[in-house]
């Protein structure tokens, strides 16, 4: 889901650089003061997450959890994911540096589009209901995140466009697996704390 | 993630607890910050073979110099290398150009080699000098130096609770799979370990939301007017000026390598 440095086109990079800093500013101008240190704690818990590994067959996958990070946090995913990403480059040698801005909006953009469209439904009805919606938008987020990788890697030349197709269909199994952890995390929080989804949804 | 982090690997509250890194380690966390992103720049910018290979040179020699373990920053590279293997094996094919030779019907061009070859030159040179230069920092010095060079408040504050809260959080993510395992629990493909995963981390979240609101509390309760007193403050000396000029000198000549 990284994308390294030197692979994308410069105008490619400029572009993502620039929208995450919009993407950014607008998630910091959400959070007031008192919710930092609640933002702090889930970016470090979803940065804690994506160490989790879920066998799949043979072989296994990371979470990534940016759909139900998106739930939680709203625009505020925008800076907590890029704090995320930035940990991950600095300390663990992920990603790369000046892509950091389209990787910033590969992921947090459908964090936060998964926010706009399911926040509402999650918190209503019954918590089966709000888990069922949990997971379409758990997979919603992965499949808008893939598409954005993809689209990147398009954008950059033609030549990326079978590794582009291929991103996007080793990432099925991704989506659906991120769908049931992601429905069933609702689940529990619908059960445990049920305060803390219409909170977050009506900030 | 996790590739990163062997069994005895050190998570980011401890990473910059143990021995100073060499030369590097006495610079200015500043100016570390910003060379790495000039570097990382200059180095995209370039697009021949040999430019970049010098690039990737240097940011060998800065990993000499930096006394990290070398061959576990190696492996670290390494590791991304694996998540863009397929990308970089796929461009001859996907590339038109001069054939150079076909697998199953499908030619490999060699305009698809070289560039598979610039990318992986790139990336590599570009992650191995973030690591470097400002990877050996430790995580907090990071959050200082980034609120001295402007960076917006309120992310600064974030990257620094981020921090602090990892180490808590995992140590909490391995107390609930202990949990787990010491209840007969072995994850495998099927219905059963995905719904136990999607409550862990279900679990994880409310832990860590309702933690958030107890340190909030306490903090608010020792006077917490939203704001962190960053009280950690860096001088630019002489010696960070020419280890400075001398990178940016090095960019220089990469930049006239790939122009010739």
């Amino acid at each position: 889901m990284h994308i390294v440095d030197g692979a994308l086109a410069n105008p490619v990079v400029i572009g993502g650089a620039v929208a995450a800093a919009g993407g950014i500013a607008l998630g910091l101008k959400s959070l007031d003061l008192d919710r930092i240190p609640t933002a702090g704690v889930l970016s470090a818990s979803f940065f804690v997450a994506s160490l989790i590994h879920v066998p799949i067959g043979p072989s296994s996958v990371h979470l990534i959890l940016n759909g139900l990070a998106g739930l939680l946090l709203g625009w505020a995913a925008f800076p907590a994911l890029f704090v995320g990403l930035l940990l991950q480059a600095v300390f663990f040698g992920f990603g790369g540096l000046t892509v950091l801005g389209i990787n910033t909006v590969n992921i947090a953009l459908p964090a936060a589009l998964t926010w706009m469209i399911f926040g509402r439904l999650i918190a209503r009805g019954s918590p089966f209901q709000g888990a069922i919606w949990g997971g379409v938008g758990g997979a919603f987020s992965i499949a808008a995140t893939t598409a954005f990788v993809a689209f990147s890697l398009a954008l950059s030349g033609d030549e990326f466009l079978p590794a582009a197709k291929l991103v996007l269909f080793a990432h099925i199994p991704v989506m659906v697996i991120e769908a049931v952890l992601t429905g069933f995390a609702v689940l529990l929080a619908r059960k445990v704390k049920p305060e803390l989804f219409p909170k977050v949804a009506s900030t | 993630m996790a590739h990163a982090l062997e069994p005895h690997a050190k998570t980011l509250a401890e990473a910059g607890g143990e021995a100073s890194f060499g030369l590097i380690n006495d610079y200015d966390p500043r100016m570390r910050i910003v060379m790495a992103c000039v570097f990382a720049i200059i180095t995209v910018a370039l697009s021949t073979i040999p430019a970049l290979t010098v690039a990737l040179a240097v940011s060998i020699g800065l990993l000499l110099m930096s006394r990290l373990p070398i061959r576990r920053s190696l492996k670290r590279m390494a590791m991304m290398d694996s998540f863009i293997i397929f990308m970089l094996v796929l461009l001859p094919f996907s590339m038109p150009g001069d054939a150079m030779f076909t697998v199953f019907g499908f030619p490999a061009s060699w305009q698809g080699l070289w560039k598979a070859i610039e990318i992986a030159l790139t990336a590599n040179a570009v992650i191995l000098t973030l690591m470097v230069l400002v990877g050996t920092l430790e995580p907090v010095t990071l959050g200082h130096a980034l609120h001295k060079l402007r960076c917006p408040e309120g992310l600064v504050h974030l990257l620094m609770f981020t921090i602090r809260y990892i180490e808590v959080l995992r140590e909490e993510y391995l107390r609930l799979r202990g949990a787990m395992k010491i209840r007969g629990f072995r994850p495998g493909t099927n219905w059963h370990t995905y719904r136990s995963f999607g409550y862990l981390v279900g679990m994880m979240l409310v832990r860590a939301i309702e933690r958030s609101e107890r340190i909030l509390d306490a903090m608010k309760c020792r006077g917490f007017s939203g704001r962190l007193v960053l009280l950690q403050s860096f001088n630019l000396t002489r010696r960070d000026v020419m280890f400075a000029a001398m990178l940016s000198a090095i960019c220089l000549g990469l930049l006239l390598l790939d122009l010739l």
